[in-house]
């Protein structure tokens, strides 16, 4: 049941990516001051943006869960911290290249959006083996919510604290009142923006899709009393 | 109302009396970083420490021995059947949480009361900013209280419960730290204490503290349930 629209969600998905790299390619301004390296710029700050928001919502659907105790909801918030995690590393990655093309440094310290989301992501990394360390399943989507919830509050605090700590260097490219981008770049931030968001929400459909679907097996081969291949995953919560 | 007051002292009461007569967790901590300190002074090859890195020496220091002490806090309660006991009696389960966190504080109050003095010999030339620095403490031992009361509940339920509390709780608690050693810096600085920034540092710790201690107090409830 959760297979139902992935195709044309997958086709979306697949026609928005060609036409945001066409337009950051062919459309978008090159950069007076960092020139084609700026480019990375349509790719990284929408991941990271997604990445963000995706564990916040990871927080939402945790509450949702303690709060009417139905386990579809676990399931939710932990493919979306799983697949938040999966573009944090994109974040981390990219950051760094685009921090050696301008800056002249993989890493660089004194820069406050990059240590906060390296600290954010290092919160997230620890919910697998938080997960995988309690047992019970009840317990365990239970504990996971309440960390999700936890880690939901801390990513705004961070954030704060860690951009009180240093000087500012990274480009603020929001912070002034009319944005600090010219049109043309913003059409296709905006546009990169939709399409990182509707790769996450694919992604996260085709997991849950996959999980339910293994969770189906799992329960039709016990109704015939044949063993599962392989141990099933411990950690992941299951999904009817 | 009176009820859960009641409760809560009962609690508290109770752990402090069972600290006090098993000492399993306080001599640990202070006897921890006291050699930690001497670590220190041999891994930094310094006698005299100031500024940022008497924060830092001091802050590390502090966090880790509280680990020690956040590990141990609810052991007790899940080997001697205590979580059952809570879960039996007609009391708000947000009772305990409050309970053990201010169980938390007044360890880490007395730890610091022996921990500080002993940095304040070994590394310190100017003991002024240490009246100011008392502030801090406390500020920073509410927001490391709630975190590690939370954190702690859920690592004694879990089979890693000893590698859980640090693994979780430092990451949580870096924003803490972060304003923790920016208000110490200044205080503990050379040529007598500054307060640079020390009064937004304070309100950062304090509104950790009121965030951590609300989101504490409204998931706990869930972390009992069986």
């Amino acid at each position: 049941m959760y297979g139902k629209g992935l195709r044309p969600l997958s086709i979306a998905t697949v026609a928005m990516l060609a036409l945001s790299l066409s337009l950051v390619f062919f459309y978008a301004p090159l950069d007076a001051d960092q020139g084609f390296i700026q480019k990375i710029f349509y790719l990284h700050v929408p991941l990271a943006i997604v990445a963000l928001v995706g564990f916040v919502v990871g927080g939402v659907f945790a509450i949702a869960h303690l709060r009417t105790n139905n386990r579809k909801w676990d399931a939710y918030s932990y493919v979306s911290i799983h697949m938040s995690v999966i573009f944090g590393v994109a974040v981390l990655i990219t950051g760094s290249i685009w921090a050696k093309a301008s800056w002249g440094h993989w890493w660089v310290w004194d820069e406050p959006t990059l240590v906060s989301f390296l600290i954010v992501f290092l919160m997230y990394a620890t919910y697998y083996p938080f997960r995988y360390a309690i047992e019970d399943p009840e317990r365990q989507a239970r504990y996971a919510s309440v960390f999700a919830i936890t880690a939901g509050a801390f990513v705004p605090l961070n954030f704060m604290a860690v951009r009180m700590a240093q000087s500012l260097v990274h480009p603020r490219t929001f912070g002034t009142a009319n944005g600090g981008l010219p049109g043309e770049m913003m059409l296709v931030f905006l546009c990169c923006l939709a399409t990182m968001a509707l790769l996450w929400v694919t992604l996260v459909k085709f997991e849950l899709t996959a999980k339910s679907a293994s969770g189906q097996v799992k329960r039709l081969r016990r109704a015939l009393d044949a063993p599962a291949p392989g141990a099933a995953s411990r950690i992941a919560p299951e999904v009817s | 109302m009176t009820s859960s007051r009641a409760a809560f002292a009962a609690i508290l009461a109770k752990d402090l009396r069972s600290e006090l007569r098993t000492l399993q967790s306080l001599p640990a901590m202070a006897l921890f970083s006291v050699t930690t300190f001497v670590i220190f002074r041999f891994g930094l090859d310094r006698t005299s420490l100031s500024g940022s890195l008497a924060a830092g020496v001091l802050w590390a220091t502090l966090l880790f021995a509280a680990v020690l002490g956040i590990n141990r806090l609810f052991v007790a309660e899940r080997e001697e059947g205590g979580f059952d006991a809570i879960r039996l009696a007609p009391i708000d389960r947000s009772v305990l949480f409050s309970a053990k966190a201010a169980a938390l504080v007044i360890y880490l109050l007395a730890l610091e009361l022996v921990a500080v003095p002993i940095f304040a010999l070994f590394f310190l030339h100017d003991l002024g900013g240490l009246a100011p620095l008392a502030l801090v403490l406390l500020l920073a031992d509410l927001g490391l209280a709630a975190t590690g009361t939370l954190i702690s509940s859920m690592a004694v339920n879990s089979r890693a419960r000893d590698l859980l509390v640090p693994l979780v709780l430092l990451p949580l608690v870096v924003p803490l730290m972060i304003a923790a050693t920016g208000a110490t810096e200044p205080l503990l600085a050379l040529g007598g204490p500054g307060y640079h920034r020390f009064g937004t540092w304070l309100m950062v710790l304090g509104l950790y503290d009121l965030i951590f201690g609300l989101v504490g107090y409204a998931v706990f409830d869930f972390l009992l349930e069986d």
